[in-house]
Order: C-alpha cells, then structure tokens, then sequence
C-alpha cells in the first residue's frame, strides 16, 4: 500500500472547485427558475417544465452531446466565445458547466416544491400588511421554505460531485485541469490500477456518505420545523 | 369613511355580481359556503381582481376597470384576517405585529405594536411563537397585526370558524369591543347567521354569487324579501303561497288560508314563520288557528323541535308541514293534552316572500 504518499490529489480538488461552483450557479438559477415557475401563469408552462426537468431523467451522455452541440466550436454559445477567443470545451468551466446542467433540476424541482407548500394565506396576510412581492419571497416564503431549499442544495451538490458521462464528454480528462474523481476512478480501473481506483472509491464514498447524512439529519429538522409552519 | 363597491367576476361555478356600499356601520356577509363572499371579500383586498367594476374606498379608487386602475393589496391599506390566522410562523408575536411597520423607526415601531398587544391583552406573550399559542390568542395576534396599520377597511374572513363554540362567543365579544373603538369601515363575512346577526347592524346575503338581500340586520331576520334569504337566516317554515285577497294568502303546501299583516309583494312566492315564533292556543275558534298533529319530536339539549302535521293525523313521521321549537319547560307542559292540538300562526309574524 504504498501508493498514498505518490497519490496525485488535484481529482478531489477539482471535484469540490466544480461541485462547490456548479452548486452555487444551480442555487441562484434553480431558486430563480422555481419561483418563477410557482407563481407565475404563462402559456407553455409544463412544457417548460418538462425541459427544466430533462436533464434528471435523460442518460448523462445524452446531456453532454447536447451540451456539446450548444457551447461546441459549431454550436451558439460556442461561436460566440469563439469570437471572444476562448472556448470553454475541454477546460475546467467545461466541468462546471456539466455538473451545473445536472444539478440543476433537483434545485429546481425542491425548490418550487417547497414554495408551493407555503400556505397561500400567509403569503396574501404580507400583501395586505404592505409587503412588496420582493419583501414577501425573501421574508415570508424563501424562510418558510428554507428545509426544502437547504435540501435541494445538498442534493444539488451531491449530484454535481458523482457527474461522469456528461463531464468526460464536454470536459474530457486531463489530469490536472479537468479530471475529477469520478473520471479518475474510471481511467484508474481502465489502466487496471485498481490500488488507486479503489482509494478514490473510498474518498467519494466518505464525502457521499457525509452528505446523506447531513440530509437525513437535516430532514428530521424540517420535519419538526415544517410541522410548526403548517399549523 | 365609505366603501363602494361594485364588481363581476367570472368564476367556472358562478358569476359574482355584487354591489355594495358600507360606512363605520359592520357590515356582514352572510351566505352558504361557495356563494362567493370570500371571493368578494379577496376582490376588495387586492387579492383577487374582479372581471370588471369599480371599488373605491373614502373616495380613493382602488379597481376601476374601465379606468385601468387595480391597485395591488399593499398599496390598499386594508386589515385583511384570515380563517386560519396566517400568521408567520417564523415570526415571534412581535415581530409578527411590526411587520407591516417596517421603513418607520425602531423605536416608533414598537411604541405602536406596545399599544397594539396591549389592546389584544397579549402583555408577556410578545416573544412566543404562533405555535405556543392558543387559537384564541393567535387571532387576536392577527387582528394586532392589522389593526396597527389603522387600516382604512377591516376584512374579517370567517375569523372565528377554527375556534371552538366557548372561544368563539369569547373572541367575538373581544372583537366587538374592539370594532367600537375602530374608525374604519368593517366587512364581516361569515356562514353563521347568529354570529352576524351578533356582530353587523346592516346585513348582505348571498347566493350563487348573487345579492339576494340587504339592509338593515333586523328587517331581514324579520322580512326575508326571497325564498333563499329566508331559508339563509334559519327560517324552518316556509310554504308555496297564492294571494286570495289583500291580505288573506293561501298557503298550498300547509292547506290553509291565512290572514297576513305585510302589505302583498309584487310576485309573491312563499309565506314563512319562524319555527320560534308558533305557539299553540287553547281556543280553536281564534284567527289563523289550525288543528294539529305531532308527526316526529326531536331533543336539543335545552328546547324541543316538534314537527307538526296540519288538519289531520300524520300519515307517517315523515308527513308533516310545520317545525315548531318550544322550550323543554313548556313541552313538559302540554306534552300529555290530548290531541288535537291547536297552532297559532301570528299575522304579524307571518312574512311574505316574492321573486326579485
């Protein structure tokens, strides 16, 4: 077992730079997205839906060709940043940006799911108390929804942590800059170093364990706090 | 200090037509669940907008639709309370009570809330939870909150429906204290006739969405104008009613003919009397006197309903024509006199409803 002190750490590194960032952009979006979707009306709605959605249920490698077609040399984004002189393929934001897409729904389905299960009552009292749209969402509903919101981060991250197909397939692997424990797992046993696959196992395995705990503590926690809410 | 309105609102079930004007006077809704008084009251709010209309409250418009005008309900400066109290959960007594307070100084903020907790007898609960507190106690939370905007109109949402009978007379004495003091106009929407009759001088009854009839609380527990607003306000007694004269009605489903002292309505439809309101009388001879029968009793715990077949004996429990509720003392009275007995339907009791 002496292959700990030459174990190269940059995968666990990277993994927790892209799963730290890809969690805060899918906060922002998903919290964005979701209540737009919770309290607003608009034609096309559960269509808009489903597309929010797809990413949850599509194969990773799916998501990572569509991806590919969007910000690839050819694609709109892409032509775009290449016009810009840079591009985003095969460099570190590629990572982001893979685990950003699959994160995603889970932000946004918890968290609209959870705007949605304020009592309407409460928010129409901060109306007519004088509360701007703005002051009710941050004061009255985002508080009253916070246990669905702190999980659906939690989870958001957990996803964006253990994303593969999509990362390899925009990301690539490139030691160092875009290879992060999932995909170093996969070229480990690949390259038949199974030693080294075998620790990166037991890593991701610690940090997915934590974090189901975490929730599984934390939904404990909503339970009696959303008890108190609802009566 | 007035309120006006007049709106529709297109609902899948019903269309909601109402018109209204209310001054400091309580004024209650009164109507069956769905008969969209809530919707009205949700309309004034902001809560809800209207198809089309007008609502203006001390002259300021706050809905116009031909105008384009619907202020939204933080802009209206109305005391909305809900079935349910809506009050934040998160938020302890206090800060619930300033939460409409904010962008004036600390300081001020709780120098009116103190007066509002005060008001609500609600002195050493300040840093509760909703949640620690009693349904009686988290409504008067409420009505703080509101009351210490000194809101321009009061709307009460059915307040006491989630309160048990001995909070609810409790709480409706607290609001009624409270309503003397207050300055504004107040709505007060509720399914329980009593408790509106209790609390408004001046009622509005509603049906499907349609003012059936308004006025003054005790021309309308006494005159009914329609069939529904009699049967909304409890009235037992009412039959199909033909005019035979001036004032003398044939009631069709009791088999009589009686004397009246309200002047004909314009299409007469029913004759009712209050199931209170019949006594019964030795003399037989007496106008408006008729033989009965006892066709099924029933117990309340302090009077006794007796239901009532005219002219002859019951064919079965069920065939009877009038409800009759006499106290338990009385029934022990005259429950052994043989039968039959005689009913005695005052004229001046006696109300004429018609087809608006």
């Amino acid at each position: 077992m002496n292959v700990l002190p030459q174990l190269d750490l940059t995968p666990m590194w990277i993994s927790l730079k892209t799963a730290g960032t890809a969690t805060l952009i899918t906060f922002a979006v998903g919290i964005t997205a979701a209540r737009w979707m919770a309290f607003t009306h608009f034609k096309g709605k559960e269509l808009l839906d489903g597309i929010l959605l797809m990413p949850m249920v599509l194969p990773p490698t799916v998501v990572g060709f569509v991806l590919l077609l969007i910000f690839g040399k050819n694609g709109p984004v892409g032509q775009i940043l290449l016009k810009l002189g840079t591009t985003v393929i095969f460099s570190w934001p590629a990572t982001v940006i893979a685990a950003t897409a699959v994160a995603l729904p889970l932000m946004y389905k918890t968290a609209r799911a959870a705007f949605e299960q304020v009592n309407t009552d409460i928010l129409d009292a901060a109306r007519t108390l004088g509360a701007t749209e703005m002051r009710v969402f941050w004061q009255v509903t985002v508080p009253l929804s916070w246990p669905g919101i702190l999980a659906g981060t939690i989870l958001s991250f957990a996803r964006a942590l253990g994303e593969f197909g999509a990362t390899l397939m925009l990301a690539g692997s490139i030691p160092g800059k875009t290879q992060t424990i999932p995909v170093a797992i996969f070229f480990a046993v690949e390259g038949g170093d199974m030693a080294k696959a075998f620790i990166w196992v037991l890593i991701i395995i610690l940090i997915s364990l934590a974090m189901v705990l975490a929730l599984n503590y934390w939904s404990k926690f909503q339970h009696d706090y959303l008890a108190r809410s609802r009566r | 200090m007035a309120l006006h309105v007049d709106i529709t609102k297109e609902h899948p079930q019903f269309t909601l037509k109402v018109s209204f004007s209310a001054e400091n006077q309580p004024l209650g809704i009164l109507g069956a669940s769905g008969s969209g008084k809530s919707m009205t009251l949700r309309c004034i709010a902001g809560l809800d907008t209207p198809s089309r209309g007008l609502i203006a409250l001390n002259n300021r418009v706050l809905f116009d639709s031909e105008k384009g005008i619907n202020l939204p309900a933080r802009e209206r400066n109305m005391g909305f309370l809900f079935q349910n109290y809506a009050l934040f959960p998160h938020m302890t007594v206090l800060q619930n009570i300033c939460f409409g307070l904010n962008g004036i100084a600390k300081a001020e903020q709780f120098r009116k809330a103190k007066e509002k907790i005060k008001m609500a007898r609600l002195e050493g609960l300040e840093d509760r939870y909703p949640d620690q507190l009693s349904g009686g106690q988290q409504q008067r939370v409420a009505l703080a909150r509101a009351l210490v905007l000194e809101p321009a109109a009061l709307l009460l949402d059915e307040p006491f429906s989630a309160l048990d009978n001995h909070l609810r007379n409790q709480m409706e004495k607290e609001l009624m204290e409270v309503l003397a003091e207050y300055k504004g106009t107040t709505l007060f929407v509720t399914h329980n006739l009593e408790e509106s009759y209790r609390v408004c001088r001046n009622l509005i009854i509603l049906d499907q969405g349609t003012k059936i009839a308004c006025g003054g609380k005790d021309e309308i527990f006494k005159k009914p104008p329609t069939y529904t607003a009699a049967q909304l306000t409890g009235c037992k007694n009412l039959s199909r009613a033909r005019a035979v004269s001036p004032d003398t009605v044939a009631a069709l489903d009791w088999n009589c003919t009686l004397k009246v002292a309200q002047s004909m309505p314009e299409h007469l439809t029913h004759i009712g009397i209050r199931a209170h309101h019949l006594t019964f009388v030795k003399d037989s001879d007496l106008l408006n006197t008729i033989p009965c029968w006892i066709a099924q009793t029933n117990e309340s715990p302090h009077h006794i309903s007796l239901y009532l077949s005219l002219n002859s004996p019951p064919k079965n429990s069920h065939s009877y024509h009038l409800q009759v509720e006499v106290y338990k003392e009385k029934w022990e009275l005259i429950k052994d006199c043989p039968f039959p007995w005689h009913v005695y339907l005052n004229p001046e009791r006696l109300f004429l409803t018609g087809r608006q």
